[in-house]
């Protein structure tokens, strides 16, 4: 089974849930940027959580299915088409061999999610099929689809363990793409090189997140932010929102020089000289990555308690996800 | 101030949201430092813990990520504490590693021709970044920057950034570390193997990209090899790990080629040798050491 990439899009890359554990080498988790989207694509047509599918940004592909396929599409709003006519987000879709898909507008958001039963049948590189472009690694030959590219589909159909998918998904499952949002972080890091007046303006302002946002991190436009005036440490560099080059945890925020704060995502740089002073909590990532530019952004501090309750509490959704997959 | 008693305060915990615990052990770049946070991840990694999934040592820091579900915060803290404990307490400090050539052809044509492109808003917009570097140090020449480069070894102080690039730090005292500020703004380009230099850092660019780093030089054989090619990469497709010492060796243009033939072969092997380093000799003697180290290598 395979789709020909008649068109690519913008950034249209193979993802799954990542490859942890290679970050102390500078290999990034990477996986899709918006989870809990992709993870109900691949619900809907019967996959298991750990299928690749086809992370788009902005501006989807167009494929044409060289086999029958299921297919759903998750993540931001945006109009599906097969064969030029309107279809369902958020649901099972059943393509015949030679059909087209396509997209239209977005209606908000950023990336939106191609699942189809039997998942995106790439090389696993390091215990995933994840795209790691910068590393030319993973995914569909290290790279964004072109046109022309044959990318295959794994065949389940007569195997065992082949499973419909999820019937129908809860209103209250599907995530929703506001134009303001609260992001919890923990602080911590180097707040503590922040003034007072600094960390207010941290806590109090509106963010507004700006086009300069990939999988690497996202910048956001805002007011200054204030350090302390310090001596700089021995090999720190000059500029008080410098330190001696460090590891980066993922969804920490930097404010290079004081002015527009940067969010590490899920192909972060592992690390770099500019101070953190905060980190998204790990249920909150998801919300980053559905934010179109232009969304005004809070950052809200929360205990480490109350980050690992909201942690259950989106643990116990997909449960309910996935235990309702037939 | 000394490099140990700035080590030798205690390390700063912190936390990085729900899933990585941040380990400052000193603010300034040394050696102790740096011997510190790989002792620890040493020991960390022998643990073999449940939940752990990331141990990142830094050049001053170690960065650890975790699974919340499977340990809990309050345990891997506590858990690094009592080693940060026993790494400060050892009387003897050494390591296992190796010694590794790299060769650079320096003042090259490929960083010399992307570092013209980048001339406006550098600090030195009429010249080349080894003058600018030379004059930094008041040096006389550029020729005598790169004889200081590759006259010390430096120590693999951490590997990242992006996939496989190591920072390295010159086992040379304070004073006469090599120190170059970066652009001042980033380049959105820089050859793959570019041979940099940021603050007291030297880097080896692992792939082509953006870049802030002072460009020297480049390194004829890759550093990381995701299709595994190359015996060196058989077992995994970065070469360097942290606490690897490296050799810098300058090679003109007719041995940068035939390096380039032996990559494209798949025949082209680094020479390396094993080695215990030896912290207290490196701090208490550097020249000493350096020189008893190039020996040793010379004579493998």
């Amino acid at each position: 089974m395979a789709f020909d990439v008649l068109e690519p899009g913008l950034a249209t890359t193979v993802q799954d849930r990542g490859r942890p554990g290679y970050y102390n080498v500078g290999i990034p988790q990477g996986g899709a940027m918006d989870m809990l989207s992709a993870e109900i694509a691949n619900a809907l047509v019967g996959n298991t959580p750990d299928e690749a599918i086809l992370e788009c940004t902005y501006l989807g592909p167009k494929l044409r299915a060289a086999d029958d396929a299921v297919v759903a599409i998750g993540g931001a709003p945006v109009e599906v088409m097969v064969n030029g006519d309107i279809r369902e987000q958020w649901t099972r879709l059943e393509l015949t061999a030679g059909d087209e898909l396509s997209f239209g507008r977005m209606k908000g958001g950023t990336r939106y999610y191609i699942a189809v039963r039997g998942g995106i049948d790439v090389p696993v590189v390091l215990g995933s099929r994840s795209t790691y472009a910068l590393g030319a690694m993973g995914g569909f030959e290290g790279r964004a689809l072109r046109a022309g590219d044959r990318v295959a589909v794994a065949d389940v159909r007569g195997s065992a363990n082949a499973r419909i998918g999820l019937p129908h998904l809860e209103p209250s499952l599907r995530p929703s793409f506001p134009h303001e949002i609260d992001v919890r972080v923990i602080l911590g890091l180097y707040d503590h090189r922040l003034t007072e007046a600094g960390m207010e303006t941290l806590l109090a302002s509106d963010w507004t997140l700006t086009p300069v946002a990939d999988r690497t991190g996202l910048r956001y436009s805002g007011p200054p932010v204030e350090w302390r005036p310090r001596t700089q440490p021995f090999g720190a560099g000059s500029d008080p929102s410098n330190i001696v080059d460090a590891g980066y945890p993922v969804g920490s925020i930097q404010i290079p020089g004081g002015k527009e704060p940067i969010i590490l995502h899920r192909d972060a740089v592992s690390g770099g000289g500019y101070a953190m002073v905060a980190t998204v909590i790990s249920a909150d990532m998801d919300l980053l990555a559905r934010s179109a530019p232009g969304t005004v952004t809070r950052f809200r501090a929360v205990t480490m308690d109350e980050a690992l309750a909201a942690r259950k509490e989106l643990a116990g959704l997909r449960s309910v996800l996935w235990g309702a997959v037939r | 101030m000394s490099m140990i008693d700035d080590a030798a305060r205690g390390a700063r915990y912190t936390w990085g949201g729900d899933e990585f615990l941040f380990i400052e052990i000193a603010e300034a770049m040394s050696l102790a430092a740096n011997f510190t946070s790989t002792a620890m991840a040493a020991r960390l990694t022998a643990d073999d813990l449940d939940g752990i999934i990331d141990i990142c040592p830094s050049n001053a820091s170690l960065l650890i990520r975790f699974d919340p579900d499977r340990i809990a915060p309050q345990d891997i803290e506590a858990r690094m504490r009592a080693i940060e404990v026993e790494v400060r307490n050892l009387s003897h400090p050494t390591r296992e590693t190796r010694v590794v050539e790299v060769p650079v052809w320096y003042d090259d044509p490929y960083t010399r021709e992307t570092g013209a492109r980048f001339r406006s808003g550098h600090q030195r917009p009429d010249g080349g970044d080894l003058d600018f570097a030379a004059e930094e140090n008041h040096l006389g020449s550029a020729a005598e920057f790169i004889r200081r480069h590759h006259g010390s070894l430096w120590l693999v102080s951490m590997v990242g950034f992006v996939a496989g690039l190591p920072f390295m730090f010159q086992i040379v005292p304070q004073e006469q570390q090599l120190e170059v500020p970066k652009y001042l703004t980033p380049r959105t380009d820089t050859p793959a193997l570019t041979v940099g230099h940021g603050g007291c850092f030297a880097c080896i660019y692992s792939v082509r990209g953006a870049g802030g780093y002072q460009m020297f030089g480049i390194a004829a054989a890759p550093i990381f090899d995701p299709a595994q090619s190359l015996p060196d990469f058989t077992q995994f497709m970065v070469f360097f790990r942290p606490g690897d010492i490296v050799k810098f060796r300058p090679v003109d243009e007719s041995e940068y080629r035939r390096i380039q033939e032996q990559v494209n072969d798949g025949t082209y092997r680094y020479r390396q040798a094993s080695v215990t380093f030896d912290l207290n000799r490196a701090l208490a003697d550097p020249h000493g050491y350096n020189t008893e180290i190039m020996e040793y290598f010379d004579g493998v």
